[in-house]
């Protein structure tokens, strides 16, 4: 498919006015993207591999040795590393089913004719707008036990949101939710748009109940695309930092991707960290495949 | 295309032209240091500097929890947009083993500064490895973990007659870690939204550690020996236990949400009448003697960490070295600067901008005693103080601190020797992973 768009170049197009040969687009276009790729992707990812295998730390002047597997064996043998995946594991489950719970839910309520619809998805859609760290600091305020706007409209008196170690990883992932909602509320209420109604009026003319429109029309068409806002969500979810980093300091709440900052620019174990930024890698990737595997099956049907 | 290669070697021939000229002819040294007052005082001294010899001084700052990894972001690069930092008493290791650091041992023997700066701030803010004497900063900000108090309520006559009531002795500032704790728990009252305590616990850097060493060396107690990294009998030993219990206890005063709190929140206890106690680094407390920061400030006042049971007194050490960055292009501009620096008016001048000297001779002066309400609790404090561990590693020593220590004092399971054990088992691993001591 892809090299059929390349070799054949539309004779009516503008490029093709302009004399633009397929050498010359690939030349202008693919070669930079790919050279682009190649020195601030691949390079470094290559190199990092090399450096996951030693002791190397960029804060000495001692040279690297070479220690094998050692860096993953400890990394793998480390309690402390395990207890950051499971949270991590916590909060992508709470924070993805979260959002798609509460996004697809309001996408559902927009999805008719009210009025000022567009203006109300355009404010709903604000929240994810912002900048992580700046929806962390806010939400640092509305958390907080004296002065905190939650707490004093909930009237749940000094409840510690934040400081609490059972609550954090919830609390943080309560704002997750806030912020990314809208996210898959846009995804949802583009796949519900696209639902044929004759399938509906179908539907009314069997006399077919709400609950079985809804489990037999409409999630099954819009299960495709709420699959790619689930694999966005998730991918993003596994690497959160900024929000969590900001929201608390709580070890309960201490997700994968601080633990790898800490360890690579705190403490300076650049060949450790490596390690782990690899493990972190071959998890989303194990993830995102099983998610695509299951999209192109959902999309077969 | 001929053309276009012509014109953009052309320009880049430009800027690179401009980049030289400008190089040349100005004489502009960069320090950098992390974001906070002292940092403005610094450049107010640099602007001295710049009146009297036109070399401009330009202090580059970054928020504190940014600070370490801009600071060795730029080191590991090997980059020369800094000439001299003013680094952390624990980057010494990293710093002098790793190259970054121009080694400074015959400037500090031609100026004798061994005997010009207090001793203490020699040892832990220019000294590495301990003992060598080989220098690799001079000490600048001189700083120390210190306590502030609110004078109203402790003065209040109905307190007084109610806490000897309860306590059978006088409320008074606290000589030990007793009475610390007795007047903590004394004004914790959660129904009228005043608590007992501001201490430090954030985990993210030195803040927890900072906050129990306080503890630890009043009551007696070592992190471990700093010349064998011997751990084992240090920092688990008896006293180091009663002393975690003890911060353990402290945290059960502090106000509500209390568990990621450092310099901020420990003055915003005392601003917003939140706590009758608060620890803090002295640098910190000249905004709690302005009217402007504090609405509290003509009833805030300070004293020095009490002594433990023991009769001990310590305190947790703070403050930094100015070093100059071995990647500079200016070294020598650097030095001279540095020779400026060290003589004694300019180190009464940089005390009276606010800056905590460590000239010796300025802190023993009457009039540096009598220029604020804590400078006397700052000098006892400077001359028996002690720090972390500087080595290279120290990062992963801290990082294991707060791994063990945080969740126990923030309320988690265990017993406060299960935690140092296990705590000087982590130390030990990482001493032999690095060959120290074995």
């Amino acid at each position: 498919m892809a090299t059929t768009m390349i070799t054949t170049l539309d004779r009516s197009s503008r490029a093709a006015a302009r004399g633009l040969s397929d050498i010359s687009i690939r030349n202008l276009f693919i070669i930079p993207t790919i050279l682009f790729l190649i020195v601030f992707n691949i390079f470094p990812l290559i190199y990092s591999l090399g450096y996951s295998f030693t002791d190397f730390r960029a804060s000495t002047n001692a040279p690297a040795n070479f220690i094998g597997l050692q860096n993953y064996r400890d990394l793998l043998n480390d309690p402390y590393v395990w207890s950051n995946f499971a949270i991590t594991a916590k909060y992508v489950i709470i924070s993805v089913a979260g959002q798609l719970l509460v996004g697809f839910g309001v996408a559902m309520l927009l999805n008719r004719d009210i009025p000022l619809k567009g203006l109300l998805t355009t404010l709903l859609l604000l929240p994810m707008m912002l900048s992580m760290a700046v929806v962390g600091l806010f939400w640092k305020l509305l958390y907080d036990p004296s002065f905190g706007i939650i707490n004093y409209a909930l009237g749940l008196g000094t409840f510690e949101w934040l400081s609490d170690p059972n609550m954090a990883l919830y609390a943080v992932a309560l704002t997750d939710i806030w912020m990314w909602s809208p996210f898959v509320m846009l995804l949802s209420l583009a796949g519900l748009s696209a639902v044929p109604k004759h399938l509906y009026e179908a539907a009314a003319i069997d006399r077919a109940g709400p609950f079985y429109t809804f489990f037999r029309i409409t999630l099954p068409l819009v299960a495709p695309i709420l699959m790619i806002a689930v694999i966005f969500r998730t991918m993003e979810a596994f690497k959160t930092f900024d929000l969590a980093y900001i929201l608390t300091s709580q070890p309960t709440a201490e997700l994968i991707s601080i633990r790898l900052y800490k360890m690579a620019f705190q403490e300076w174990q650049t060949g450790r960290s490596c390690a782990m930024a690899y493990i972190v890698l071959i998890m989303v990737l194990a993830i995102t495949n099983i998610y695509v595997k299951y999209l192109n099956k959902v999309k077969e049907r | 295309m001929r053309k276009t290669m012509t014109s953009l070697l052309a320009g880049i021939g430009l800027v690179l032209a401009c980049g030289t000229s400008v190089y040349a002819q100005d004489k502009e040294l960069t320090i950098f240091w992390a974001e906070w007052d002292p940092a403005n005082y610094l450049q107010e001294l640099g602007n001295e500097y710049e009146k009297e010899t036109g070399v401009k001084i330009t202090v580059e700052t970054t928020p504190w929890p940014d600070f370490q990894t801009k600071a060795f972001t730029e080191f590991n690069a090997h980059g020369d947009a800094y000439d001299m930092v003013v680094g952390d008493s624990q980057w010494l290791g990293a710093g002098s083993t790793g190259g970054h650091y121009v080694d400074l041992t015959d400037f500090f023997n031609k100026h004798k500064l061994g005997e010009v700066m207090a001793p203490a701030t020699v040892k832990y803010y220019a000294e590495y490895p301990g003992g060598s004497s080989k220098y690799w900063a001079i000490p600048l900000e001189g700083d120390a973990v210190g306590w502030s108090y609110r004078k109203d309520w402790f003065e209040d006559p109905k307190e007084k007659e109610a806490f000897k009531a309860k306590y059978g002795y006088d409320l008074d500032v606290p000589k030990d870690f007793k009475a610390l704790r007795d007047i903590a728990e004394f004004f914790h009252r959660p129904d009228q939204k005043r608590y007992g305590i501001a201490i430090y616990t954030d985990n993210s850097y030195d803040a927890m550690a900072m906050g129990f060493e306080n503890a630890l060396f009043s009551f007696g107690g070592e992190l471990g020996d700093y010349k064998t990294y011997k751990v084992d009998g240090f920092i688990n030993s008896d006293k180091a236990i009663a002393a975690l219990d003890a911060y353990k206890e402290l945290y059960t005063f502090t106000p509500p949400g209390w568990a990621k709190s450092f310099f901020v929140e420990d003055n915003q206890a005392i601003t917003e009448n939140l706590a009758a106690m608060s620890m803090n680094y002295f640098a910190f407390f000249p905004s709690l003697i302005n009217e402007a920061s504090n609405p509290n400030a003509k009833n805030t006042g300070f004293f020095a960490n009490p002594a433990g049971p023991g009769g001990d007194q310590f305190a947790a050490l703070g403050g930094q070295g100015i070093s100059i960055v071995s990647y500079s292009q200016k070294q020598e501009e650097a030095v001279k600067f540095l020779e400026w620096f060290i003589k004694d008016e300019t180190q009464k001048k940089w005390a009276a901008l606010g800056g905590y000297t460590c000239s010796a001779a300025v802190l023993k002066s009457e009039e540096f005693q009598n220029a604020t309400p804590y400078n006397k609790a700052f000098y006892e404090t400077m001359f028996k103080v002690k720090d972390f561990w500087a080595v290279p590693e120290y990062a992963e020593l801290l990082q294991q601190l707060n791994q063990r220590i945080y969740p126990y004092v923030i309320g988690g399971p265990g017993t406060a020797k299960e935690t140092l054990d296990a705590l000087a088992a982590d130390w030990n691993a990482t001493f032999k992973k690095y060959g120290r001591g074995q």
